[in-house]
């Protein structure tokens, strides 16, 4: 049982970054209907950038505690990734507006291997730890044990989560984002401006990205070139399993998805009897997203697909 | 198409088929031998690109875990011809058999995959291309099927006619290195693959794919049975990976889940995309492009870096790759259509870019 609760918060933890990827994905989508194949790279560089502010402040000796060096680091990681997605959306998306869909995929692949080869010239090819600096200390629940940074981290995404979902519902940007959604060309007529929503809302899902690399970066300890690359095809798994383009769906398919995935790596060896190991971890993922589009093929909060093929 | 085999066409046919004969003697001279072995790979990768254009661009499925098929032939061939397991099996029932696996996972994979669509259908693709690398990565307990990350060595070279094509030969006072005998026999194959995708194309078949892609609903008010068309599209471009998976393992001596990648099912999809969707023509001229440009970027880069900066300011695996991600997205905004698009795709464009103007 012990093993049982403690999957189940390993699973939370990771489900909640997973999900505040996930609004990224979803966010792009919905607005636009093209999968945004770069956001990966920009939760990557989110948390390279978060690891070099925060050794160099460490570095240069500033007498400040390790959760404000960190804070500092995730400060300018997040306007850097903002910064990051207006380009990306500039570049590569915004000439492709209304072109047939296959080719803002492969420019979103193009620069998902540019990005990544601008990181390994800045960063270099190896893995960068992130340095020692917040508190590790663990607090029990029920007999399973979890860090106060994982606590720190899944209580920081629901109230992220939180405020976005206020954010879309109750601002007058959020209507704009959900006009935009719904009809473009409505919704130009109606006085949005258009670009400057999708300049908006691919910034936004970039910070909250930036936001979530410094969480993976902190909890695992290190950051690497090519380390948006599963995270956000998982992140992505989890946007489609709660119904792309819903923002309480991706919340929902991350953090359902983090703890099947938790939840599998532990008891796989066991329903087995031993044959496949946690080392299938990465296949749960992709079984639930294949097993939930046949039997529900818009996913488990989404709407009746639309015919959007 | 039949009739019109005029003389002239004729003539550039032949002047063709010499070309590709005497290619590798030419590329080979001039360039080494490496160089012919990066022609092998283009060749494999023709073969790729057309199967996977039966399933994008004839039918219209978006298809991003396409390199399982070719994983599923390259370790076919690699299990019943190896030291492994002790299996010596000759390539004419290897390779066949790897085809029909992988044709086989094409159904087991088009069966529930049916109903998708769209970007629903490529993740679920993605999804699927993963697990079978995953499984290969780590079926090596508790029983050692496909030996985990290291993968399988010392795989049989191909015997045409009591020839191993792993050893050189003479002929003719010729001497031929392993890497233009398989040149040939992969040439051989390309051929048969381009034949098949452009008797397929004109077909009955061909068009109805045509319409699925246009269509769908308007396809089955024709009378087009929409899964079994769906399904031989995935077969049949699956039938196609196998094969090239097979020659890859044989030629490769070696096969590991690491060539498996995603990164693969993306490149033989750009490969498709920038050449032109559809057009069998466009298709090789984009993987034949994107095989051997960065490959010239490696043998480029360093070089003119020490020349013009007098040291290496970058590495030029990182830069080759950097350039390359930049080309993929510039080429996609100066011609989304590809280098050759087919006629029809054209027709299609144009139709968008009208209708865009319009609305703006």
């Amino acid at each position: 049982m012990d093993i049982f609760i403690q999957q189940i918060l390993n699973g939370l933890v990771l489900g909640s970054i997973y999900a505040l990827i996930a609004l990224g994905y979803t966010m792009v989508y919905g607005i636009m209907g093209l999968i945004n194949f770069a956001h990966g790279e920009v939760v990557m560089f989110g948390a390279m950038v978060c690891i070099t502010v925060v050794s160099m402040l460490t570095h240069s000796g500033v007498d400040l505690p390790g959760w404000a060096i960190v804070l500092i680091g995730t400060l300018v990681a997040i306007p850097a990734c903002a910064l990051l997605g207006f380009v990306i959306e500039r570049v590569a998306y915004r000439p492709l507006r209304g072109a047939q869909r296959l080719a803002p995929l492969i420019t979103a692949i193009g620069l998902s291997i540019t990005l990544q080869q601008v990181a390994i010239l800045i960063w270099g090819r190896n893995y960068i730890p992130f340095p020692d600096l917040l508190n590790s200390d663990t607090v029990s629940i029920m007999g399973a044990s979890i860090t106060k940074l994982q606590v720190m981290i899944v209580v920081l995404c629901v109230v992220l989560m939180a405020g976005l979902l206020v954010m879309v519902e109750k601002t007058k940007l959020g209507r704009a984002m959900r006009a935009t959604s719904q009809n473009p060309t409505v919704a130009g007529l109606m006085g949005v401006n258009v670009n400057t929503i999708i300049s908006a809302t691919f910034m936004l899902g970039s910070g909250l990205g930036a936001i979530a690399g410094v969480m993976v970066a902190t909890n695992y300890s290190q950051a690497h070139y090519y380390m948006g690359f599963m995270i956000g095809l998982k992140a992505f798994t989890a946007a489609v399993l709660g119904g792309i383009g819903n923002l309480g769906g991706a919340v929902a398919g991350g953090i359902l998805l983090g703890i099947i995935e938790s939840l599998g790596a532990g008891y796989i060896g066991q329903l087995t009897g031993g044959f496949l190991g946690s080392n299938y971890q990465d296949i749960f993922a992709f079984m639930v997203l294949i097993l939930v589009l046949i039997f529900r093929p818009s996913g488990l909060l989404g709407e009746k697909m639309a015919d959007r093929a | 198409m039949t009739k019109a085999l005029d003389s002239k066409k004729l003539g550039l046919f032949i002047a063709c088929g010499i070309a590709l004969c005497v290619l590798p003697f030419v590329v080979g001279g001039a360039l080494g031998n490496s160089w012919v072995r990066i022609v092998d790979f283009a060749l494999l990768y023709v073969m790729l690109a057309l199967g996977l254009n039966i399933v994008v661009g004839f039918a219209g499925l978006l298809d991003l875990g396409f390199i399982a098929f070719y994983a599923v032939g390259a370790y076919t061939y690699a299990l019943l011809s190896s030291p492994h397991f002790g299996i010596h099996w000759p390539f004419y029932v290897t390779i066949p058999l790897g085809a029909l696996f992988a044709a086989f996972f094409g159904v087991l994979l088009g069966t529930p995959v049916l109903r998708l669509k769209g970007d629903y259908l490529a993740i679920v693709t993605l999804g699927f291309g993963e697990i079978v690398r995953i499984f290969m990565n780590n079926l090596n307990a508790p029983i050692n099927i496909t030996n985990g990350p290291q993968g399988i060595n010392l795989i049989d070279p191909i015997h045409v006619a009591g020839v191993d094509l792993g050893t050189p030969i003479s002929l003719f006072g010729l001497n031929l290195p392993p890497v233009y005998l398989y040149y040939y026999l992969f040439l051989a194959l390309t051929v048969l693959v381009v034949i098949m995708a452009s008797r397929l194309q004109h077909s009955r078949i061909g068009r109805a794919w045509v319409a699925l892609r246009e269509d769908q609903v308007a396809a089955s008010a024709m009378g087009i049975n929409i899964r079994n068309i769906k399904l031989l599209a995935f077969a049949l471009g699956a039938l196609s990976g196998g094969v090239a998976g097979g020659l890859f393992s044989a030629f490769q001596g070696f096969v590991s889940p690491e060539s498996f990648s995603l990164l693969e099912s993306i490149m033989i999809l750009a490969m498709i995309v920038l050449g032109g969707m559809g057009n069998i023509a466009g298709v090789i001229l984009g993987a034949v492009v994107l095989t051997i440009a960065p490959e010239i970027l490696r043998d480029v880069i360093g070089p003119l870096q020490m020349k013009t900066m007098g040291r290496m300011l970058i590495d030029p695996e990182n830069a080759r790759m950097l350039l390359f991600g930049i080309a993929m997205v510039v080429m996609m905004l100066v011609r989304p259509e590809g280098m050759l698009p087919s006629k029809r795709r054209k027709a299609e464009f144009k139709d968008a870019k009208d209708a865009a103007a319009q609305k703006g």
